[in-house]
């Protein structure tokens, strides 16, 4: 009890001294898990610092390289180490500059879809029952069409654009974070440091983001991570299907996309951008499994 | 029972109504005069523009409006599209089977291949077997599945020849009526050369779709079976003398397929948000396709209809997995 009552006193923004220590000692168990964090890491450091560390711009036109294959097969050149698309641009550089599409698909749509969910999820268990059975049935209409086709037909309403593909995949993944927290929050609110919070006068609101809200975060977090990952396949799955980044934009799903007609005279053209998607999923799934593992008290120590 | 068959249903209506609004909805909130760009840019003359507007009810009350598009709905008119002037419901029903095809061997695959790796994964624990395979079911499970379509075309379609790249069966066959199933009917013709045609159409398209269901099941398996290897009636099985291969197979991975089947069950959506990518880039006559298509063509009636019913579809297969859930375990039932 008395445990509870300073976790629940202090909230995430100060966490009680050695937390981040037991985090990180749970975390460094999982060896995949920690490979994935330096993956995504160096993954971040490119999207930030991409202008300086691409060799080329990443729309310039090289009208005498096009279609060059990568430096170790002939007629490759180091100038362009991972060859050069049907145009002439640089491999290299545009998916250096495409880590950044990707980045910030991943933290804005887990920034809208997230909040938003969070503060649904909250006011969804806090609720009076007609309320609370309203908001979950529209979460259920929301996750009763397939996430992808939902976007998809949100982008054509809202036009095709890096922005409102962004926006569709987030109003798609939200239902997932409502259901998290509002389960949550369920399960913490007839617990007894909440019964006392309230005893001394806490208000609503601040029981729902200052008592209750810290105690909910691990899976809400885990989550946070894994649709990272789906927001970034999301949207260069649109990018592919012509709804997403448009031409020229070096975003990894539209690169595919404009590299189709080339499969069978190129193959780097199409092997890079999508080895791209697949290396930085894999890192931030890799760096989920660790977070649930590290943050799940259930599956702790077993 | 009876209670819970019901209360499922109960929350499955208005889930219905709220899918039919955001369907009625989708041709509403497009910015501008729907009728203008539906029209594109060919533009529309003052009278046809009257016609389509009394055509569509849209000079009613929207209440009256939703009102009869639901009545519509609720006796299989969804409309017609503008391509084709077919209308929806038989257009989304004669392709229908071809996603079906797709989708079911998609699951078989999964299933054969992963229900087994999720065993042996499980039995060997940590070991060399385990990490292997759950390593590749991770990276299954991250795969951007255009991109493996892209990869295993250039593989087996372009350098070694064996597969080809797109359709359900090679244009020299040609089936009159039939079951829309073209394994199904390609075996009962007796055109010869035709099943092992649309049989090699269909690996490629297999093997991308069912990527992410195997990657699943594998995962899902291997975890319902450690907590079931965990229990004493496992121990006790084992002590009785029988091999392990019989206590794996059949007295563990019985009782952890409960979970597992959930899992399969629940995957409808993945499957069908998958075949819009699988069948796009295999040229593959279904209804993933046909929503693409139509996206692009502005047919928005197409997009409207066929939005409704597959979200109709993946509600009703999600309520079936509830119901057997319900079914299989009594503990469900009493929430």
């Amino acid at each position: 009890m008395a445990e509870t009552m300073t976790s629940a006193a202090a909230p995430a923004a100060a966490p009680r001294p050695g937390r981040l220590r037991e985090f990180w000692y749970y975390f460094r168990e999982n060896r995949g898990a920690v490979i994935g964090f330096w993956v995504f890491l160096a993954f971040i450091v490119l999207a930030l610092f991409a202008p300086v560390i691409a060799p080329h711009d990443p729309t310039q036109q090289f009208r005498d390289a096009l279609l060059k294959p990568p430096f170790w097969q002939e007629g490759g050149s180091l100038a362009y180490p991972l060859g050069t698309d049907a145009l002439g641009r640089d491999m290299l550089s545009r998916l250096i500059h495409g880590a950044r599409y990707s980045f910030y698909v991943g933290i804005v749509v887990v920034a809208i879809g997230a909040s938003g969910g969070i503060v649904i999820g909250l006011l969804s268990g806090f609720a009076p029952r007609w309320l609370d059975t309203i908001i979950m049935r529209v979460m259920d209409i929301i996750l009763a069409f397939p996430s992808l086709l939902l976007a998809l037909v949100l982008v054509a309403i809202l036009g095709p654009s890096l922005t409102n593909a962004m926006i569709a995949i987030a109003i798609v993944l939200q239902p997932h974070y409502v259901r998290l927290t509002r389960a949550s929050v369920m399960s913490e609110r007839t617990k007894d440091y909440v019964t006392a919070a309230r005893v001394t006068g806490a208000s609503t609101a601040r029981l729902m983001f200052a008592t209750v809200l810290p105690n909910c975060l691990s899976p809400i977090i885990v989550q946070g991570a894994l649709s990272f990952s789906t927001a970034i396949l999301d949207a260069a799955a649109l990018g592919f299907l012509g709804m997403g980044a448009q031409p020229p934009t070096p975003e990894w799903g539209t690169m595919l996309a404009e590299s189709r007609e080339f499969i069978l005279r190129a193959w780097w053209v199409v092997t890079w951008p999508g080895l791209a998607i697949l290396i930085t999923v894999l890192a931030i799934n890799l760096m989920g499994d660790g977070l649930r593992d590290a943050l799940d008290p259930k599956l702790k120590r077993s | 029972m009876l209670r819970y068959i019901v209360s499922r249903l109960l929350t499955f209506l208005p889930t219905f109504f709220g899918v039919t609004l955001i369907s009625f909805g989708f041709i509403r909130v497009l910015p501008g005069d729907p009728i203008v760009v539906m029209a594109g840019e060919r533009g529309v003359t003052p009278e046809r523009y009257k016609e389509l507007v009394a055509q569509f009810g849209f000079d009613r009350p929207l209440l009256v409006q939703y009102w009869e598009y639901l009545k519509g709905v609720l006796q299989g008119d969804l409309g017609q599209s503008f391509v084709t002037k077919k209308p929806v419901w038989d257009e989304f029903f004669a392709l229908f089977p071809a996603t079906l095809e797709l989708s079911l061997c998609a699951i078989v695959f999964a299933i054969v291949l992963g229900l087994p790796a999720g065993v042996i994964a499980a039995v060997n624990r940590g070991k060399f077997f385990d990490r292997a395979l759950m390593s590749s079911a991770l990276v299954g499970y991250s795969m951007p599945i255009f991109w493996w379509a892209l990869l295993l075309i250039i593989v087996f379609s372009g350098w070694l020849g064996w597969t080809p790249v797109s359709g359900r069966i090679s244009l020299m066959y040609f089936f009159d009526g039939g079951t829309g199933f073209m394994l199904w009917d390609a075996l009962w013709s007796d055109q010869k050369g035709a099943f092992l045609s649309a049989l090699h159409h269909l690996i490629l398209p297999t093997i991308v779709l069912g990527t992410i269901p195997l990657a699943v099941i594998a995962r899902q398996t291997r975890s319902a079976m450690l907590e079931v290897l965990s229990e004493d009636y496992i121990r006790t099985a084992r002590a009785k003398g029988l091999s392990p291969s019989r206590v794996n197979f059949v007295h563990a991975l019985r009782n952890a397929l409960i979970p597992v089947i959930t899992v399969i069950g629940l995957m409808v959506g993945t499957l069908l948000a998958g075949a819009i990518l699988t069948e796009t880039i295999f040229s593959w006559p279904g209804i993933g396709k046909w929503m693409v298509d139509s996206i692009f063509r502005r047919d928005y009636p197409v997009v409207q209809g066929g939005l409704l019913l597959i979200a109709v579809i993946v509600m009703i297969v999600n309520l079936t997995v509830d119901m057997l859930y319900g079914f299989i375990n009594p503990k469900i039932r009493k929430r």
